[in-house]
Parts: structure tokens; sequence; C-alpha cells
């Protein structure tokens, strides 16, 4: 039964309330930063809901899984095969290359560069909102994820974790409006920083001198300068370069190489401790293999 | 009201929630209409004395943890949408489905903008026509979520 005399406070004064309410929220959370820690206790409050939104997806997924045919999966097989002679060949030549790089730098006194540890993670979801690109991801403070971390593809920068909860967390992509990268052009060296621009396959590079030496199709890759992202993973392959003199810089754009509008799987890497991880790292990569299948 | 129509208009706004961050082709994403905003008008426009602003702030700020927003942007523009409507349940009630879908409309575009606008203070985000999409499909979404969840109230009895 609906009364007739409303109780409680009138729409005016609910809605005044609440309006504070979220003007102080906006104020403290994005100003001030001050919900960090309850954000984290936040998305672990609301990661069940994630699970849950996911699961229509994941049973496609396994269903599209289990109904591949026999003649299909031989073929994939063969393929891997064939893969994995490739980059097992190509792993001792690297491995060779290291050694040698590691004696140069001792002799040169520079610090060594150690493997870094890493963890697959299986995308949960992305973010419908459109100003904000994000992805929500299941590894969590349970598995050693903390903030700032740097997460991969395979084939280059995807972004960093933004808020860990215990079984999930939440990754910034490389062209979210707010992030931005230090990279350097592979060719000369030359540094620049990408920024999103808020659209899924496009970063912006600010303040460019018209003199700078830029082409099209040049790869840029993390440069490690901010110490955040470590050095040398692609990032971005220049797509447009604008050298219009009536401007104060030119205007330059690229493409992410990673393939952030389709990902499934990222990788979580920790960094780099001078060797002393390479045995967990051994043991932690094929556990995570047997996991994805 | 008893537990079980608590229940069922609890379990209805979970799956807007559940919907709108269900995972979506790239494509197909950027129509997705406000699941949450239609499900909070029908039970508002139903039943006012039950749902009102500050159910749909909370709304809004679980729609924020949710979708990674600043706290508070989302709440804020579902509060003043269904703000908009608590204030004239009865004069909307009486439209036909049609008519109603395009009020909806509205309200739908003036949730987006507001959220844009907040955005646009906060990150400096640039507006794409593609922003007010989701309101041509919230439009036509309406009459059938209309339909769907008076039968479910009828159902259950719920007042």
């Amino acid at each position: 039964m609906n009364p007739i005399f409303k109780h409680g406070p009138s729409p005016v004064h609910r809605l005044v309330l609440v309006l504070l309410c979220s003007a102080a929220l906006i104020f403290f959370d994005h100003k001030m930063n001050s919900f960090e820690p309850a954000r984290g206790f936040l998305q672990s409050l609301v990661s069940p809901l994630q699970y849950l939104a996911t699961a229509p997806k994941q049973m496609m997924n396994w269903a599209a899984d289990n109904m591949t045919t026999r003649r299909q999966l031989l073929a994939d097989n063969q393929q891997y095969k064939i893969n994995e002679l490739v980059f097992h060949e190509q792993a001792l030549q690297l491995d060779i290359v290291q050694r040698e790089n590691n004696r140069l730098r001792a002799l040169l006194a520079s610090p060594l560069r150690g493997d870094a540890k890493k963890m697959v993670a299986e995308i949960l979801s992305v973010d419908s909102d459109p100003y904000t690109h994000q992805v929500v991801i299941n590894r969590g403070a349970n598995d050693g994820v903390y903030e700032g971390q740097v997460v991969i593809d395979d084939e280059g920068i995807v972004g960093q974790i933004l808020h860990v909860g215990t079984t999930s967390s939440r990754v910034l992509l490389i062209t979210d409006i707010t992030h931005g990268v230090p990279v350097r052009i592979s060719r000369n060296g030359l540094r620049l920083i990408a920024t999103g621009g808020g659209v899924i396959d496009r970063l912006t590079h600010n303040y460019v001198p018209h003199s700078s030496d830029i082409r099209t199709g040049d790869l840029l890759v993390t440069s490690g300068l901010g110490s955040k992202f470590p050095e040398g993973y692609p990032v971005a392959k220049v797509t447009g370069v604008i050298q219009d003199e009536s401007r104060a810089f030119s205007q330059i754009q690229s493409q992410p190489v990673a393939k952030i509008d389709r990902l499934r799987y990222v990788l979580l890497l920790w960094p780099e401790q001078n060797n002393l991880q390479e045995s967990n790292e051994s043991k932690t990569l094929p556990a995570e293999k047997a996991k994805i299948k | 009201m008893s537990i079980v129509s608590r229940l069922i208009m609890f379990l209805t706004l979970l799956v807007s929630l559940l919907a709108s961050i269900m995972p979506l082709p790239l494509s197909v994403d950027a129509f997705r209409p406000d699941w949450v905003l239609v499900v909070l008008l029908y039970w508002c426009l139903a039943l006012p004395s039950r749902v009102n602003v500050i159910s749909a702030w909370v709304m809004g700020f679980i729609l924020d943890v949710l979708l990674g927003s600043t706290l508070g942007v989302h709440a804020g523009a579902m509060a003043i949408s269904v703000y908009i409507v608590a204030g004239n349940f009865q004069k909307i009630r009486n439209f036909s489905v049609w008519q109603q879908a395009l009020i909806i409309g509205v309200l739908s575009a003036l949730y987006h903008l507001i959220v844009f606008w907040l955005q646009r203070f906060l990150t400096d985000a640039v507006f794409l026509p593609s922003y007010l999409y989701p309101v041509f499909t919230t439009i036509i979404l309406w009459p059938w979520a209309f339909l769907l969840l008076r039968k479910i109230r009828r159902n259950f009895r719920i007042t």
C-alpha cells in the first residue's frame, strides 16, 4: 500500500544531500586520491559481480574450445610444434647473447640485468565506460599484484595496474586519456612521451620539435625513464607525422602494437631482481601455462 | 513490502548491473543501452515511495566502482535523472509507452551529458558523437523493459 503522506525528507532535500555526497566523493577521489585503500576494498567487494558478468562469455569460449574438430586440433598442434622449435632455437641464441651482454656489462661495471618474474592473467571484463580505458584481470593481491605494475601482451605494453583487489585488479590501458608512457624511437633513440587520447588505436606525442627525426613506421619502445616501465618493450608504431611550420610543434600519432581491443591473456611483470628470481620464475611459468589449459 | 518483493526488485537491479558490465564486442559496445537507468526509472515510476533519489545514487555509486570511473560521477548523474522522474511520476505514468520512451531518451541523454561534462571537467575528455549512441538503444529498450518489468511487478504483486 502506498502511503498518502510521504515520510522522510522531500525529493529536493534528498537530491541536495546526494549531490553534496557526489561532489565530496569526486573531490576526494580525483583531487586528493584519498580513496586508494578503499578502492581496493570496493574492487574486492564487486569482483563477484564481475565474475558473474563474464560467465556467459566464459561459457561461449568453453563451448567454442570444445567444438573444434580433430583436424583443427591436429593442425594447431603441428603449428605449435613448429613454433616451439623456432622459439626454442631463438631462446638458445638469446641465452648466449645475454651471457655475453652480462659479461660485457660486468667489464664496464654496469649493473647486471636479471630476468623479470612473470605471471599470466586473463581478462575478466572490459569497461563499457567510453571515458576510461580500463580492463579487469583475474589476479589480485593474493597473487602479489601491486599498484603500478606493468602489464604486457605478446606484442607490447598494454598498461599498468590501477587498483588491486584481493582476487581481481584493474588495468589502466596506455590509450586512456590520463596515461603516458616514456618511449624512445628504436631506430635512433630519440625520446618521446606517448600519451593516450581516449581512442583505442591511437597514441599522441606532444611537444616534439619540427627538427626531430621521426618517420612513419618507426617503432617506439619503452625508454625505461621514470623507472615504471622496464626498458625495451615495444609500445607503438608511428602512423602519422605532420610537420606544419605554422604550429609550434610537429604532430605525431602512433598506433599501439599491443592488440588492445582484442586482449584475452596478458602478462604481469615484476621488476627484475638480478637473477635471484630466476628459479622462482621458471617455477611460476609452467604452472601458469597449466592453468590456461 | 514483503521480503520476496524486495528480493525481486533487488534481483532486477542486479541483472541490470550485470548487463551493463557484460563484455561485448567493441562495435556493439558503443550501443549498449543504460540498463541500470531504465530499471531504476521503471521502479521509480511504479513505486516512487520505494525507489527514489537515494537508491539511484547508491546504484550509480556501484556502477562507478564497477566501471572504474571517478567515484561519484555516475552516482550524481543517476540521482539527477531519477529526481526528474520522481518529481513528475504522475504525469509520466499517464503517457503511452512510446511517449514514455521519448522522455526516457531525453533523460538518458541528460545522464550521458552530465557524465561527459563531469569527465570533461576532470580529465579533459573530448566529445565524440558516439557517446550519445546509447540514447537510441535506450529508447528502443524502454517499451520492452517496461512491459517485462510490469509483468514481473504484477506477477509478484510488488507494491
